[in-house]
């Protein structure tokens, strides 16, 4: 399999064209799934290049978001399971390892659980799926602009600088992308509603595949103390905690996150 | 024509700097401001209210169901108009109306439509709002992206349940029941007439028309952004060859009548201002939760969050004025309310028309002043409006029963 320069994307057909998914892909090698999180995969996240090095980087959007389709087939986060590994057979990937973030760890958690032998590591990167009353998460669904980014953000300047969080000056731009908002949210929300504690904890025992967790230190969405729970509740697992990084450590510490996980996979 | 009196029964005492100092008056509006003696008071004034309205000769009275705020104090009309069914005898019980997804299971509804129906001796009219996001998805813990499909079922069920005559089965994707079998069933056949209140969303205009509801739009940005979204669902109805009966449309209008112009502005002013800058007080994203509206809807610009028109710091700088001239409120003296209220029906199509008379912190007199100036010298003048066109979705009543 040819390495490419630059990532590509592609579309692949399931269930007998019940779902056109959107794939992102770049680089050769053991096949290395990203799950993105709730704020979409419009663009190949630079932070994967280093990534695509080594492995086959397939990342696709999910039901629901960018181009995907078929989101109205999938209930709840068994479905989400299940449609995955009918991806990944689709796709004819050997035991993928597998990096999740957010909402996508979530799915990538359910995955491992439900498919015990059909993933080889599992990288969850403050992942939702677990909950705690006495700290509950924060419901992103409700926060205004302000709110978001210093939850989301340890530096929401830096961020703002490189801008992740621009507001675009065009009034039609800023439609369209209150409307993609809109839409994400809209896909996001209809499996992590009202409270994102959707039955993982009766699963997440099955989990055999080896685990790194990773976190923010500063995350202000899904509390770092999660960390700690997901550790508990997978065996073997291990947890790295990045300091002044939030919820996306991958963009605001990309070396640290870099060495913790390549470390993880190459072992 | 039809006028129907129109209920929302808020909370009164919400203090002056509330909108500074909170950021909802909807769903997490703190319970420390809430006094139940007050709602004591007001439920029991409320109901006079509506009782009045019943007796001065209004078509319709309505009540609606809205949860966890202080702009309207029904999680359940039910109890209201049960309440108000014994002591009415004229006006429908139009109960604008049960949030269908709500209710688990629907038959809930169904049944107390039922009960309500026969009590009544056949004046139920049932509204059945998909509900506001503050209510269905905050409140009341909905998935935004399926509610309108979980109300759809839920809909199918209960006109199911009102109209086939056997003992069914049900199995839906959000509720399954091996027998169906209510008991009572409603007086009025096939079922009491259906009237969909909305905010705005296109695929309810369509949904409303192929099924020959009463589409009903109830927003407060007024008669002149009324006629945008009204004009969008007449075109809807065009398309499927339907007719445009003027009956098949409701709107909601706040209206306060006085002696004179002036009067009106001096009396009823403050309780405006109340209603807009305090009730109406939502935390823009209660009413927006990703997935509420359809991709179509956000695009068509006919829907914002709380559907108020203008922004909340724009409208609590605005003047008398500019609520009347811009069709916020109609208001004035008998003459000048009765041209505006022609001129609206008119211009909106409209044959089921609903006043709001008791905004805001207005009180009980104010009220009763207010709406027996209309009843008398305004409601009269309305009535023989769309003589041309037939009436199929008012209550048929049963005669009143003996002793």
């Amino acid at each position: 399999m040819p390495s490419s320069a630059v990532a590509k994307t592609e579309t692949v057909w399931l269930r007998n064209r019940m779902f056109r998914i959107q794939v992102w892909e770049k680089g050769s090698g053991r096949p290395l799934l990203f799950l993105h999180g709730g704020s979409g995969l419009q663009e190949w996240p630079s932070w994967l290049d280093p990534f695509a090095e080594r492995f086959r980087v397939i990342a696709p959007q999910h039901p629901g978001f960018g181009e995907s389709t078929g989101l109205e087939h999938l209930d709840d986060f068994v479905d989400l399971a299940l449609y995955y590994l009918d991806f990944i057979e689709e796709l004819g990937l050997d035991r993928p390892d597998i990096i999740g973030q957010s909402f996508g760890g979530n799915i990538a958690a359910e995955i491992a659980a439900v498919g015990t032998r059909h993933v080889g590591k599992l990288v969850l990167v403050a992942p939702t799926g677990l909950w705690s009353d006495d700290e509950p998460a924060a419901d992103w669904f409700v926060m205004g602009r302000e709110e978001y980014l210093r939850a989301v953000w340890y530096d929401p300047e830096a961020a703002l600088a490189k801008g992740w969080a621009s507001e675009p000056q065009d009034r039609e731009e800023r439609a369209r992308q209150n409307l993609e908002r809109a839409q994400r949210g809209a896909a996001e929300g209809k499996f992590l509603w009202p409270i994102p504690d959707k039955g993982l904890k009766k699963r997440i025992h099955r989990i055999k595949a080896p685990t790194l967790l990773v976190w923010g230190v500063s995350d202000g969405l899904v509390p770092p103390s999660y960390g700690r729970l997901f550790q508990q509740s997978i065996a073997g697992s291990r947890l790295v905690m990045i300091p002044e990084a939030g919820h996306r450590p991958m963009i605001e510490q990309p070396e640290a996150f870099r060495e913790a996980v390549l470390a993880f996979l190459q072992n | 024509m039809r006028i129907h009196w129109f209920h929302l029964m808020p909370y009164q005492d919400l203090p002056e700097d509330f909108s500074s100092r909170y950021h909802s008056v909807w769903v997490d509006v703190p319970s420390d401001l809430f006094d139940p003696a007050n709602a004591h008071r007001y439920y029991n004034e409320y109901l006079d209210e509506l009782e009045f309205a019943d007796q001065t000769g209004f078509d319709g009275i309505c009540v609606n169901e809205h949860h966890q705020n202080a702009y309207g104090l029904m999680p359940s009309p039910n109890l209201m108009a049960a309440a108000l069914a014994r002591r009415t005898s004229n006006a429908a019980l139009v109960v604008m109306g049960n949030s269908l997804a709500l209710y688990n299971p629907p038959i809930r509804v169904a049944e107390e439509f039922a009960m309500l129906d026969c009590l009544s001796g056949g004046r139920l009219v049932a509204g059945f709002p998909v509900g506001t996001s503050q209510d269905t998805t905050y409140g009341y813990g909905q998935t935004p992206v399926t509610l309108r499909e979980k109300y759809d079922e839920a809909h199918r069920l209960v006109i199911q349940a009102w109209t086939r005559p056997e003992v069914f089965h049900f199995n839906g994707k959000y509720t399954q029941l091996r027998y169906v079998n209510i008991w009572p069933r409603p007086l009025q056949k096939p079922h009491p007439p259906v009237w969909i209140p909305g905010s705005g969303s296109l695929e309810t205009w369509q949904w409303v028309a192929e099924r020959d509801y009463v589409y009903c739009y109830l927003s407060y940005s007024g008669y002149k952004r009324g006629q945008r979204v009204l004009d969008g669902y007449w075109e809807v109805c065009d398309k499927l060859g339907v007719d445009r009966n003027p009956y098949r449309a409701g709107f909601l209008q706040l209206v306060v009548v006085a002696d004179t112009d002036a009067e009106a502005e001096r009396e009823y002013l403050p309780h405006i201002r109340y209603f807009y800058d305090k009730c109406l007080h939502v935390y823009p994203a209660f009413a927006d939760a990703p997935g509420y509206r359809s991709i179509a809807s956000l695009q068509s610009g006919l829907v914002t969050g709380g559907a108020v028109g203008r922004p909340a710091e724009v409208r609590a700088s605005m003047t008398w004025k500019e609520f009347v001239e811009e069709g916020y409120l109609v208001a004035g003296s008998p003459a000048t309310v009765r041209d505006q209220m022609k001129d609206l029906i008119k211009d909106l199509n409209v044959g089921h028309l609903m006043v709001l008379m008791q905004i805001g912190n207005m009180p009980k007199e104010k009220t009763l002043r207010s709406t027996e100036l209309f009843a008398q010298e305004v409601l009269p003048h309305l009535r023989s409006m769309w003589p041309e066109w037939e009436d199929r979705w008012y209550p048929r009543p049963v005669t009143a029963v003996a002793g």
